[in-house]
């Protein structure tokens, strides 16, 4: 095994064209429990820690340019106002010490399908901007997830950045786990109200070979939203329209039984959890839309 | 491969450190820094938390390679760090006045004469250690809440703690220990 | 040298500060919090070698070849051992039955079995030379229940069984079997006016102590070896290491390292010889240090269990009768099944009163992981059981389950299923009492002026719930432990106390093998040292095979037993210390002859409190030294048809009130309060028994919502042998624990003490469950319980 130290962006992209099978190192949370338990001997590990453009994020006018490697702790304390799913998200990552030092970088590099920041970016729509010494290039968040634990960048790419829209109206996300503190999910739900588009969108975690959003249900609700004018008069939204759009969300699952749980129970638990979150952001913009009606 | 950090202060070098060895097992195996614990060594324990560069993170989960150059706490240097941080010393301490404590000496065996943090002396005095193999990530991770949170509730206590498993108390002398030592701070203030 | 260090020193005031009954502080516990306590897997020694063990990747096959060349040439390896490497025809280790081989023989009974080990300069090299081991295996198909155990044509796990249980067990791939039939349950049942039966699953639990299986071999010039290691018992590690070896026992030399945790997990051998024969193989000491995968592999569980029991009452709530069948998996070998069995059997019906039983128990030879001891041994699956029974008796009567309980309370005087009379105090309804007295915690606890607090709700920072779906339930049971080995175990603890004077003062000195696991033993033997010889200093001499047996540290047995050869060998000490002060100042105060003389403050004194001398003067540069064992009286053995007989020691009762909160929709659950109230006889140190008893209500916890090693019925393999999904409660799912200590004396046992460990263990569980039930209404029938069994969608 060797550990290449590149000092800078461009020496880790060197590093990564000479010796494609090298396996980038960050955070250390999936990588070195790997090496640990004798999972993985690759040949290179590629250290990411000194190269500082990844630990940097850059709020604009409507994104957020999230450096790959900026911890969870700094998205749950910097980045809640910008990127609240997200945030939500990032602090059901593990433990305190996980989350100092892990990054959605690490997530996305593993692509497993319990990844918790993946509902959170699939219903926020990001970006994932990759580089190589080829170039660089954006990767639409529903085009980054290829299969299970596989994800779209080539031998020689790493993840550089991922820029999130900044939040433009309410977002949720729920994690069912059987213990109350650092549990892999054993399914996740992710949810965005994008008043601006007068739209929804959804993540679901866990419950399929790679993280998914909800496409029916979102196109149920953004129609049945639509139709009741609920954008503009902020009602509650019915329960049978939330019944069908939780409905739809365990639809969208394609579950598996395994150790932390069932695939009939992940089903249920997804229907659960998109009916709680929706409820909970619809609220929450009902709230805003009073307010901001008050104010004006 | 060579790497050369910081551990309490001191500067270290470890050689022929292989290249997939974590932090954890370069400061048990190769510095004579056994305090830091191997339970897990997954990241689900806590019970090798250590300071890197301030922060508490699982060196079971940190690549020895990647701490060239970078400040390393353990619970071994943990009495220190407590000492420095209230005498509002963020910069080390004089070499002489760290010989002068030295020469002083502690019994290691019995531990006898040995200064402690507050955070350790809590744990002592409330019953939080039993067969103690995950006193000292427990502390580190205590340690720092502390010094983000001079006054934590509960529930930020249990929130902070929730990556250290012990599986001997039940964790409710761990919550008095750590209410004792916010307490203790708060009467020094 | 790597030792668990010279003597610790526990300094007090001038007087005898620092008796029992006092919370005085551990004496290990400043080396515990800076670091420098010496655990197994922290000893180090010049160049030391690492060893690795393979392990079968099958959990049933012959072995047709292992192929060890590529391993050997590695370079770095100093060593590779299969079965036929070992030195002496003893190739078998075993608590009670020698049926577990060193390394595996022709055939592999378990996923995770020793096939070979390995030695070499570093863990990686010697990881990667065990993994150029071949190894041939021909698939067997595998035993997983008793319907396969006990079939026809069921292949037997272990062939030529010879030993004592074969005689009376109905099918060779039953370890043991233990009825116990007292009265006529049948007749009894006639009177019952509701007949409640139910079947029950309780679920392989694993000890998950933290510090992980290793230790470290250094042979010795003599041909010996110095084992360094953690254990629970050193002198029965001891007993099953030498033969193996090849060495008389005196060339073993065992010392205890320090000890990350054990809950019964310790028990049996794990790397002990493993360690002992590459060290004596290359010359070179060997250290082995498990990771946690492996830990899972190495050690035994706590036997999973099917449970079959009815109950009947009258409808003025009396119990008519019990019959039940406990089915325990003991896994491929026996380790302690058979005292499991005893343990199940007999306190099968719980703390009751009940004169017409039924009882059987039995424990199964499978391809399953090994089953032995854990905390609670074999009256937790039970108490599981037949406190869910209790509910049912009393929802069916339509009695207040707590009130059902007590109008059934055993008593001192009560005969048990066994016929042995309860002959100290059982307060089982009074410990309801207590704990259903407690003031219940606050409603929606979670509310505060910002919104939910999600962590104090099911699901906690998951954000699952923000109220809605939540509902409390409140659940109580009760249980009872036996203490000390039963059934004729000759089981005896040894001390050494030696006092003199050093630097101008008395100092008593305690030497015992006990294996300190954590539970406190150290602090509670300078404690009965202070309170028997008067002395300020007591030193703890480290636990090691110098000195005779002092048991093992399981079955809530060292305060009693070890703390009682403790109190035994100081009063001998005290006795020559007084002849000495007879000899030299006898002439100088009658008292000498006539009063009741005490040791106190560093004194010699009257029990009328007149000081006749200082210790100093009396020993002057004489040491006083005594060895000695010491016994509680004696158990026998239960009948092998009836199950009667005084086959216990003591009990231990403890009872819980367990406040859950439910999210009914997701299947979640939050513990908010296990309240405990347990009768000590003597809390000898009242600060550690109220840690003992939180420490075993949440392991309790753990197996009621979380904790479950799951094994593939199809392959006996196991799935989940890591912290990532074998799941412990972390501080966020921990209830609040207050804790109502009582203290009636058991007048047979040193200071009246009761042991503490274990009891608390029992009765958790099963009132968490029944605090599930009440805020649900589903009959979970299985622990532990998770989200999907309880939404139906298992």
């Amino acid at each position: 095994m060797d550990f290449l130290r590149p000092a800078s962006w461009e020496e880790a992209l060197a590093a990564k064209a000479e010796h494609p099978t090298a396996v980038p190192i960050a955070g250390g949370t999936d990588v070195m429990v790997e090496i640990n338990f004798d999972h993985r001997r690759p040949e290179y590990l590629l250290d990411l820690n000194r190269v500082g453009d990844l630990y940097e994020w850059e709020v604009g006018e409507d994104s957020v340019r999230l450096g790959a490697s900026v911890p969870y702790t700094t998205i749950m304390e910097r980045l809640r106002a910008e990127l609240p799913g997200l945030a939500l998200a990032s602090h059901t990552v593990a433990s305190p010490q996980i989350r100092n030092r892990g990054g959605v970088g690490g997530n996305l590099g593993t692509a497993s399908p319990a990844g918790d920041a993946h509902p959170a970016l699939l219903a926020a729509g990001a970006e994932v901007e990759v580089e190589s010494v080829r170039g660089s290039r954006r990767i639409p968040i529903d085009a980054f997830y290829t299969g299970v634990k596989r994800n779209a960048l080539a031998a020689d790419e790493l993840i550089k950045y991922v820029h999130i829209d900044k939040a433009d109206g309410p977002q949720q996300f729920s994690k069912v786990g059987t213990r109350n503190a650092m549990v892999i999910a054993v399914c996740a739900f992710g949810l965005a109200l994008h008043p601006s588009t007068r739209t929804v969108r959804t993540g679901i975690g866990s419950a399929a070979p790679t993280p998914v959003r909800a496409k029916a249900a979102e196109e149920f609700l953004n129609a049945a939203l639509e139709e009741g004018g609920f954008w503009d008069n902020g009602k509650i939204i019915t329960p049978s329209v939330a019944k069908q759009f939780a409905e739809l969300c365990s639809g969208a699952c394609n579950p598996i039984d395994d150790v932390r749980g069932t695939a009939s129970y992940r089903r249920h638990a997804v229907g659960v959890m998109a009916r709680r979150t929706l409820t909970w952001a619809w609220e929450s913009y009902r709230g805003t839309a009073a307010r901001s009606e008050g104010a004006a | 491969m060579r790497v050369n950090f910081t551990v309490n202060g001191r500067p270290q070098e470890a050689d022929d450190v292989w290249e997939g060895e974590s932090l954890l097992y370069v400061l048990r195996e190769r510095l004579g820094l056994p305090g830091s614990k191997n339970a897990c060594e997954q990241g689900e324990c806590g019970s090798c938390t250590v300071r890197l560069d301030g922060v508490p993170v699982c060196s079971c989960l940190v690549a020895a390679g990647q701490v060239e150059g970078r400040d390393v706490v353990t619970v071994e240097g943990l009495a220190e760090h407590a000492r420095q941080r209230s005498c509002g010393d963020a910069h080390g301490t004089a070499l002489d006045e760290a010989r002068g404590r030295q020469a002083q000496g502690t019994d290691s065996q019995t531990g006898e004469g040995t200064e402690l943090a507050p955070i350790q002396q809590a744990f002592i005095d409330a019953g939080a250690v039993q067969c103690g193999f995950c006193t000292p990530g427990l502390l580190v991770a205590a340690d720092e809440m502390l010094e983000r949170n001079p006054d934590p509730t509960d529930a930020d206590i249990r929130e902070a703690l929730s990556g250290n498993l012990c599986r001997c108390t039940g964790y409710e002398k761990i919550m008095d220990a750590v209410r004792l030592a916010a307490a203790r701070q708060q009467e020094a203030v | 040298m790597p030792t668990n260090g010279a003597p610790t020193k526990i300094t007090q005031g001038s007087r005898t500060k620092g008796g029992i009954g006092e919370s005085t502080l551990r004496p290990d516990g400043t080396l515990k919090v800076t670091g420098e306590f010496a655990y197994s897997s922290d000893m180090w020694h010049e160049d030391m070698l690492w060893g690795q063990i393979l392990r079968s990747t099958v959990a049933h096959a012959e072995i047709v070849s292992i192929d060890t060349s590529e391993a050997l040439r590695t370079p770095g390896v100093y060593a590779v051992m299969t079965y036929d490497d070992l030195p002496t025809d003893v190739r078998n280790y075993g608590l009670e039955i020698q049926d577990t081989p060193v390394l595996a023989h022709g055939k592999v009974r378990h996923h995770g079995e020793p096939v070979a080990i390995v030695a070499a300069d570093h863990p990686e090299t010697a990881r990667r030379a065990a993994a150029k081991i071949r190894v041939e295996y021909r698939e067997l198909p595998v035993i997983t229940d008793e319907a396969s155990a006990t079939a026809p044509d069921a292949i037997l796990v272990h062939e030529d069984r010879t030993d004592h249980h074969i005689g009376h067990v109905p099918h060779p791939n039953i370890v043991h079997r233990q009825p116990i039939i007292r009265g006529d349950a049948s007749e009894a049942a006639k009177r019952a006016d509701v007949v409640v039966r139910g079947e029950y699953y309780f679920g392989m639990q694993d000890q998950a102590f933290l510090g992980p299986e290793s230790g470290l071999a250094v042979p010795e010039e003599d041909g010996g070896v110095h084992l360094y290691i953690a254990t629970q018992w050193l002198h029965s590690d001891l007993r099953q290491i030498a033969p193996v070896l090849g060495l008389p026992e005196e060339k073993v030399r065992m010392t205890l390292a320090g000890v990350g945790g054990a809950f019964g997990g310790r028990e049996d051998l794990s790397m002990q010889i493993h360690a002992c024969l590459l060290a004596l193989r290359t010359g070179k000491p060997v250290k082995i240090v498990y990771n946690r995968f492996e830990s899972f592999f190495g050690h035994v569980h706590r036997h999973p269990a099917r449970l079959f029991y009815e109950h009947g009452a009258t409808r003025d709530g009396k119990l008519t009768h019990v019959k039940c069948r406990i089915v325990l998996d003991g896994g491929a070998y026996a380790s302690a099944s058979p005292a499991v069995v005893g343990n199940a059997s007999s306190l099968g019906i719980g703390p009751y009163k009940v004169d017409d039983v039924e009882i059987e128990a039995i424990a199964l030879y499978t391809n399953n992981p090994p089953c032995g001891a854990m905390r609670g041994f074999g009256a937790v699956q039970a108490c599981f059981a037949y406190e869910a029974q209790m509910d049912k008796v009393a929802r069916e009567l339509g009695m207040d389950p707590v009130e059902f309980r007590q109008l059934n309370a055993m008593e001192q005087g009560t005969l048990m299923p066994t016929g042995q009379p309860v002959d100290s105090p059982a307060p089982v309804a009074e410990l309801l009492r207590r704990v259903k007295a407690m003031p219940l915690p606050p409603e929606r606890q979670w509310e505060s002026s910002e919104g939910a607090d999600v962590r104090q709700l099911p699901g906690g920072l998951s954000n699952t719930t923000h109220g809605e779906g939540v509902v409390r339930g409140i659940g109580y049971a009760v249980g009872i432990k036996n203490v000390g080995f039963s059934e004729g175990f000759d089981d005896y603890s040894t001390a050494k106390v030696r006092m003199e004077v050093v630097g101008g003062e008395p100092v008593a000195t305690v030497h015992t093998a006990m294996a300190e696991v954590g539970q406190g033993g150290v602090t509670v033997h300078a404690q009965i040292a202070r309170t028997e010889l008067g002395v300020a200093q007591v030193t703890i001499h480290p636990a090691d095979t110098q000195v005779g047996s002092a048991g093992s540290t399981s079955a809530s047995r060292q305060t009693y037993v070890t703390g009682g050869a403790v109190r035994n060998s100081c009063e001998l000490v005290r006795e020559k210390v007084l002849d000495i002060g007879r000899r030299k100042f006898g002439t100088y105060h009658p008292a000498w002859a006539t009063a009741e003389l005490l040791l106190e403050g560093g004194k010699v004194v009257t029990d009328g409190g007149e000081v006749l001398a200082d210790l100093v003067d009396v020993l002057e540069d004489e040491a006083v030294e005594v060895e000695a064992e010491w016994r509680h009286r004696p158990t026998v053995p239960f009948d092998l048809r009836t199950g009667q007989g005084n086959g216990h020691v003591q009990y231990s009762f403890a009872a819980h009130r367990a406040v859950v909160e439910v999210d009914t929709e997701l299947g979640l659950v939050k513990v908010i309060e296990l309240a405990c109230a347990q009768d000590v006889g003597k809390a000898l140190n009242p600060l550690s028994v109220v840690g003992q008893i939180q420490g075993g209500t949440l392991q309790g916890m753990g197996i009621a919502v979380m904790e479950e090693i799951m094994v593939d019925p199809r392959t006996a393999k196991v799935r989940n042998p890591s912290f990532t999904d074998y799941l412990l409660p972390t501080i966020l799912d921990t209830p609040i624990m207050p804790v109502d200590v009582l203290e009636l004396a058991d007048d047979h046992a040193p200071y009246g003490l009761r042991g503490v460990g274990e009891a608390p263990t029992l009765s958790s569980t099963p009132a968490v469950l029944a605090a599930i039930r009440a805020a649900t209404g589903l009959e979970l029938n299985r622990t532990p319980v998770r989200p999907e069994h309880l939404t139906g969608q298992a």
